[in-house]
């Protein structure tokens, strides 16, 4: 924690409506303070911009399947290295890097904080342990909820209550910080190579629907009042005509309410806006999608952009990777936990030249330029899934830059223009749309935006600051120096302490870890244990003593301790 | 713990034991003044692995070998050498790992880091070929309970679990009723798949004898059944087609079937491309139902170091340090061809017995190279080093993460002290790491 | 297996090899005796034993450790795994030969270097 003056830079914080405004930011012992701090260390970013540190809310940068991510893909590896230097490990892997690694680029970026969105709760120690390895980045991570069997039974049976002590106990045993659901009900079918088809197909002896299991965590997440909300990967990602789900999907929390954020977090929408009957007519569905996400007052998105490289996709949806490694033959890793969830991994080569690719590609960003409010529409790439996150600064500059998207759409296959509606938008972000989507309404959606996020009195620290004179550079022309400036951070500070200085690191340090720990009513809690306790003898292959991730894995927490106790008063 | 009748004995309760990939996590220990006197529900060796700290003659102290012979040293002093060897040495091998915590595991990683050395693991020389497969064709797998719980159809090919893992058939894949296997074993089929009739397979429904090295040739076979195909010859590895046929029909028609192969699979003839041809017959039968693959790992934390490897470097076993970046080529980079070409000039072995378990010609290389051992006994390994370091034993002495062989990661936990003075196998690394870079 | 390898009991259930009936009658040998057992890469004494999971004629098994890996030649083919099985041998009767214990295995085979 450090004191810091930065002067003269042109500020974009959102979160407060500070729109381009040349102003001094004060870092007192690593906070935001009105005045400047006595004996601070003082930089000058005269002509350049400055936001608040990025947040990143959906990348898969640790855990069980990302490890395995690692291992499946040497040839990955080759393509980019990374050298021990004094301060620095090395470290290797382009799509899937290692955890010194993925720090150092992340801080590179101007990012500061980083959530990790699939975390199997049978394997939330290893989780933490990758995490613990991750420098330069508050993080976190969240439990997988959709093949859950207490959830799945306690919903059936109308025990919302149950389910609500039983999402706390989870979230407090992982260490975890929102309730992830993956491709809900759909990872318990994959339990016997099956797959729930739509909202309403039930999930195979356990006769609940996703539909029902979405509503009832909705519920549960509001209950316990947790920061974020449901963090959703809907239901039949990647299928033909997958966008009716999508629209669907959105209605099905509207019943409950939140008066500081969404109750549902939609994530990688891109995935989830297909049209087309046969991937000869594959076609953007994305107006459809970017029509609901704009009417709806309760849902909002992130896009998963597509950046057209050899990746990696890894999900909990094993029924989906099944089938995408059907398509392409390439290896495929299947890691179905029990009682839990169904991660798989398996490559993706998304060519410029392939038609579907090209489409994908298109989609993410007609999301972005169609969604009317950046709030609503926050970006990422679904790391590794759509592309790997060194991929933002180009992204970025496709946001900011009708002719860079004119480019790009002369040289991918011909279909991105013909079957999305792309080629037709006008519109370019701002560096305060830039700012809102990569940070402000990150960490808006995470309910962490009194500290993250933003610029203000009382925020951390953790500040970006990029080579771009706003006067002097047109973002539309000069895309190539908007992916550049992004590529690099000027200044990456974390807590007021400058840790990367022109894109190189200057310092090493490591971040914490945020969970969140809901406590319900006693006599609940006693009563969900003795049913968990019932179910680890008979069905876990683990002890429940050795279950919950213990204290010395988590190094630096943050614990968000939240009474939750008229739950089941 | 908890207090019982005896005031002074405490019975641990959950205990991980530390003997095999099978990571058992019920096991309870009872300890009175400091010495265990009863272990329950490990196997026989499981339960000898924890008495194995009682033995008689265990080194408290560390040696250095001066003029030919061991001589007793301090902590102190031995680490000072052994990183004042690791320094000198321009490639020096950092070798075994899987008998020690994913904390040890990462001070060893820094180490080979900073002095640019080769790490590897006993992976090399077990399931190394099984991640040579999966790198090439991946792996339809999943946790163990998943298995108890909807497997009615379970394969050992090319492994003896009754001897080297002799808890996985009660506690996760035959015996267990499951939630969806209620009948325990009577609900499912055990296939065992082997050169000889061993003692897994005097046990098992069928046992399907397959001629030595012909692995390759059977599972070719079973996947063309499999996918339709006509198989033409009249016996494949010593197996009939018509059996062969029967046998594909079985494995379309289960609900959830698994393979679990061993040295069976990876020692012989074909090495990796049996497991390759292994993943792909699991791969074909998704099409038809459920299946899953899995290796038999057999050191309990051999997974462990795989996995904090590859997260830290981005590769699971044989890493070369020596160009600053990580570097991975099973083949080049793996313990036996660096020292089988003569390039390793000093070697740090940790948590292994590679004197015993490595063919004659690397061997006499480590033989002449400046040695340093760090272990709980003395073993073969220890007899040709110059410098001794004893360790505590992780799971019992010292508390440390082991991943099971389904990659499930666990925390094992500390039962006793250790003899006094004797410290674990992350001290011990972390003081030469610090030693290493002492100055710098 | 969780025996010290500097053990009797060590050698006793290691310096073994496992033969088929068959293949010990032609060898003259009974279980108990001991014999010379040579590969391309160098030749060990064990003990011989009744097979207890065979029958496996013309397969013989030496449990992994010091003895087996004295005979277990070179290479990986290229995959960083030794050829510790499959390794083609000539079994002999070796009743007069004595079976070395590791510690004195060891010291002949290596620190001869």
């Amino acid at each position: 924690m450090a004191s810091l003056i930065i002067k003269n830079g042109t500020v974009y914080d959102p979160a407060n409506n500070v729109n381009g405004e040349k102003m001094d930011i004060y870092i007192k012992d690593g906070k935001i303070v009105e005045k400047a701090a006595r004996g601070a260390k003082k930089i000058d970013c005269n002509g350049k911009i400055i936001m608040p540190g990025g947040v990143e809310i959906h990348s898969h940068i640790a855990g069980g399947k990302v490890n395995s991510g690692r291992l499946l893909r040497p040839e990955d590896h080759k393509k980019l290295v990374m050298p021990k230097t004094k301060l620095t490990r090395s470290g290797s892997g382009f799509s899937t890097p290692s955890t010194f690694m993925t720090g150092y680029l992340y801080s590179k970026l101007g990012y500061t904080t980083a959530m990790t969105p699939a975390m199997p709760p049978l394997m939330a120690r290893h989780t933490h342990e990758e995490l613990n390895d991750i420098p330069m980045l508050d993080k976190g991570s969240y439990p997988l909820t959709d093949g859950n069997w207490f959830i799945m039974r306690y919903l059936k049976d109308g025990d919302i209550e149950k389910a609500a002590a039983y999402a706390a106990w989870l979230l407090r045993s992982t260490k975890g910080f929102a309730l992830k659901i993956t491709n809900p009900g759909g990872t318990e079918a994959w339990g016997w190579g099956k797959n729930c088809k739509s909202l309403d197909d039930p999930v195979p002896y356990f006769d609940i629907t996703p539909r029902e299991i979405i509503k009832g965590l909705a519920e549960v997440n509001e209950m316990l009042g947790l920061p974020h909300s449901i963090h959703l990967h809907a239901n039949n990602l990647g299928r033909l005509g997958n966008y009716e789900t999508t629209i669907d999907t959105i209605k099905v929390p509207s019943g409950t309410k939140n008066k500081d954020r969404q109750t549902l977090h939609l994530t990688h929408v891109q995935f989830h806006s297909y049209g087309g009957d046969s991937w000869k007519n594959f076609e953007s569905e994305a107006e459809t999608v970017a029509k609901a996400v704009n009417k709806t007052d309760n849902a909002i998105i992130d896009t998963g952009n597509v950046t057209l490289d050899n990746t990696t996709t890894m999900t909990a949806d094993g029924p989906m990777e099944y089938y995408l490694q059907s398509l392409t033959h390439f290896k495929w890793m299947n890691r179905d936990v029990e009682l839990e969830t169904a991660p798989g991994i398996t490559p993706f080569i998304y060519s410029p030249k392939m038609s579907t690719a090209a489409i994908q590609w298109a989609i993410g960003l007609e999301l972005g330029l169609l969604i009317k409010d950046p709030w609503k529409v926050l970006m990422t790439t679904d790391h590794p899934n759509g592309g790997p996150f060194t991929r933002y600064p180009r992204i970025i500059s496709w946001l900011m830059s009708r002719p860079a998207r004119d480019e790009m759409l002369e040289k991918v296959n011909a279909a991105a223009g013909k079957r999305s509606s792309l080629a037709s938008i006008d519109r370019e972000y701002d560096f305060n749309d830039i700012a809102t989507v990569t940070r402000a309404g990150q960490a808006r959606s995470l309910g962490l935006s009194e500290t993250k996020g933003h610029l203000g009195i009382g925020a951390h620290g953790d500040v970006a600051v990029y080579d771009i004179d706003p006067d002097n550079m047109d973002p539309s022309k000069d895309f190539k120096g908007i992916e550049k400036a992004f590529s690099a951070a000027a200044y990456t500070i974390k807590g007021g302490e400058v840790l990367v200085r022109d894109g190189e690191i200057v310092k090493v340090t490591y971040g914490n870890t945020y969970w969140t720990n809901p406590h319900v009513d006693k006599s609940l809690e006693k009563e969900v244990l003795s049913d968990i306790e019932y179910n680890f003898k008979r069905y876990y292959s683990v002890n429940l003593a050795n279950y919950p991730v213990q204290d010395k894995y988590v190094k630096n927490p943050i614990e968000l301790k939240i009474d939750a106790q008229k739950v089941g008063a | 713990m908890q207090e019982s009748l005896s005031k002074r004995c405490t019975v641990a309760s959950d205990v991980v034991c530390p003997f095999c990939g099978t990571l058992c996590d019920d096991i309870e220990v009872d300890v009175k003044d400091n010495k265990i006197t009863d272990v329950r529900h490990a196997c026989r060796i499981g339960t000898a692995k924890f008495f194995s700290v009682l033995e008689e003659g265990r080194p408290t102290k560390p040696l250095i070998r001066k003029n030919g012979v061991m001589v007793e040293t301090t902590v102190d002093t031995a680490v000072k050498k052994a990183a004042e060897i690791l320094k000198k040495s321009i490639r020096p091998l950092l070798y075994g790992w899987s008998s020690t915590s994913c904390e040890a595991h990462a001070h060893g990683i820094a180490i080979a880091e900073e002095v640019g050395g080769v790490i590897d693991g006993t992976t090399s020389v077990c399931h190394g070929p099984s991640v040579l497969a999966i790198q090439d064709v991946g792996c339809p797998s999943c946790t163990l309970a998943e298995v108890k719980n909807r497997a009615d159809l379970v394969i050992y090919w090319g492994c003896n679990p009754m001897h080297a893992h002799p808890r996985h058939l009660s506690r996760y894949t035959i015996y267990p009723r499951g939630y969806f296997r209620e009948r325990g074993h009577q609900d499912r089929e055990l296939i065992v798949i082997d050169v000889r009739k061993t003692d897994t397979a005097k046990i098992a429904n069928k046992f399907i004898k397959v001629d030595y090295g012909r692995d390759y040739e059977l599972l070719g076979a079973i996947r063309a059944a499999v996918n339709g195909n006509e198989i033409n010859a009249e016996v494949v590895g010593g197996v009939t087609k018509e059996e062969i046929q029967k046998l594909a029909e079985k494995l379309k028609n289960c609900q959830f079937g698994v393979i679990f192969f061993g040295m069976g699979l990876t020692m012989t003839s074909a090495k990796h491309r049996n497991i390759d041809n292994a993943i792909c017959l699991t791969k074909d039968l998704n099409r038809h139902t459920k299946f899953s693959i899995m290796p038999m790992r057999g050191h309990y934390n051999v997974t462990g170091f795989g996995e904090v490897l590859t997260w830290q470097t981005g590769y699971p076993y044989a890493v070369d340090f020596s160009t600053g970046y990580p570097r991975y080529n099973p083949g080049e980079t793996s313990a036996n061809d660096v020292l089988q070409r003569g390039e390793a000039d000093a070697a740090l072995i940790v948590a292994s017995d590679p004197v015993a378990h490595f063919p004659r010609k690397s061997v006499e290389y480590l033989a002449k190279m400046p040695l340093i051992y760090i272990g709980p006994h003395h073993t073969p390994t220890s007899l040709l080093a110059d410098v001794f370091i004893p360790s505590t034993f992780v799971g019992i002495e010292t508390g440390g993460t082991a991943y099971r062989m389904d990659t499930v990661p666990l925390y094992a936990k500390k039962v006793v002290d250790g003899p006094k003075g004797v410290l674990s196998d992350e001290e011990i690394l972390e003081r030469i790491y610090k030693e290493i870079v002492r100055g710098k | 297996m969780e025996i010290s390898k500097l053990s009797d009991e060590y050698t006793k259930a290691t310096a073994i090899c496992e033969l088929d009936s068959e293949d010990m009658t032609q060898l003259g040998i009974k279980d108990g005796d001991n014999v010379k057992v040579s590969s391309v890469a160098g030749s060990v004494i064990v003990k011989a034993r009744n097979a207890t999971q065979g029958p496996h004629k013309g397969m013989a098994f030496i449990p992994m450790g010091p003895w087996a890996n004295s005979i277990t030649g070179t290479g990986s083919d290229s995959t960083g795994m030794p050829p510790f099985k499959g390794i083609d041998v000539k079994i002999e009767e070796a009743k007069a030969e004595k079976v070395l214990s590791a510690r004195e295995l060891i010291k002949e085979v290596y620190r001869g270097i």
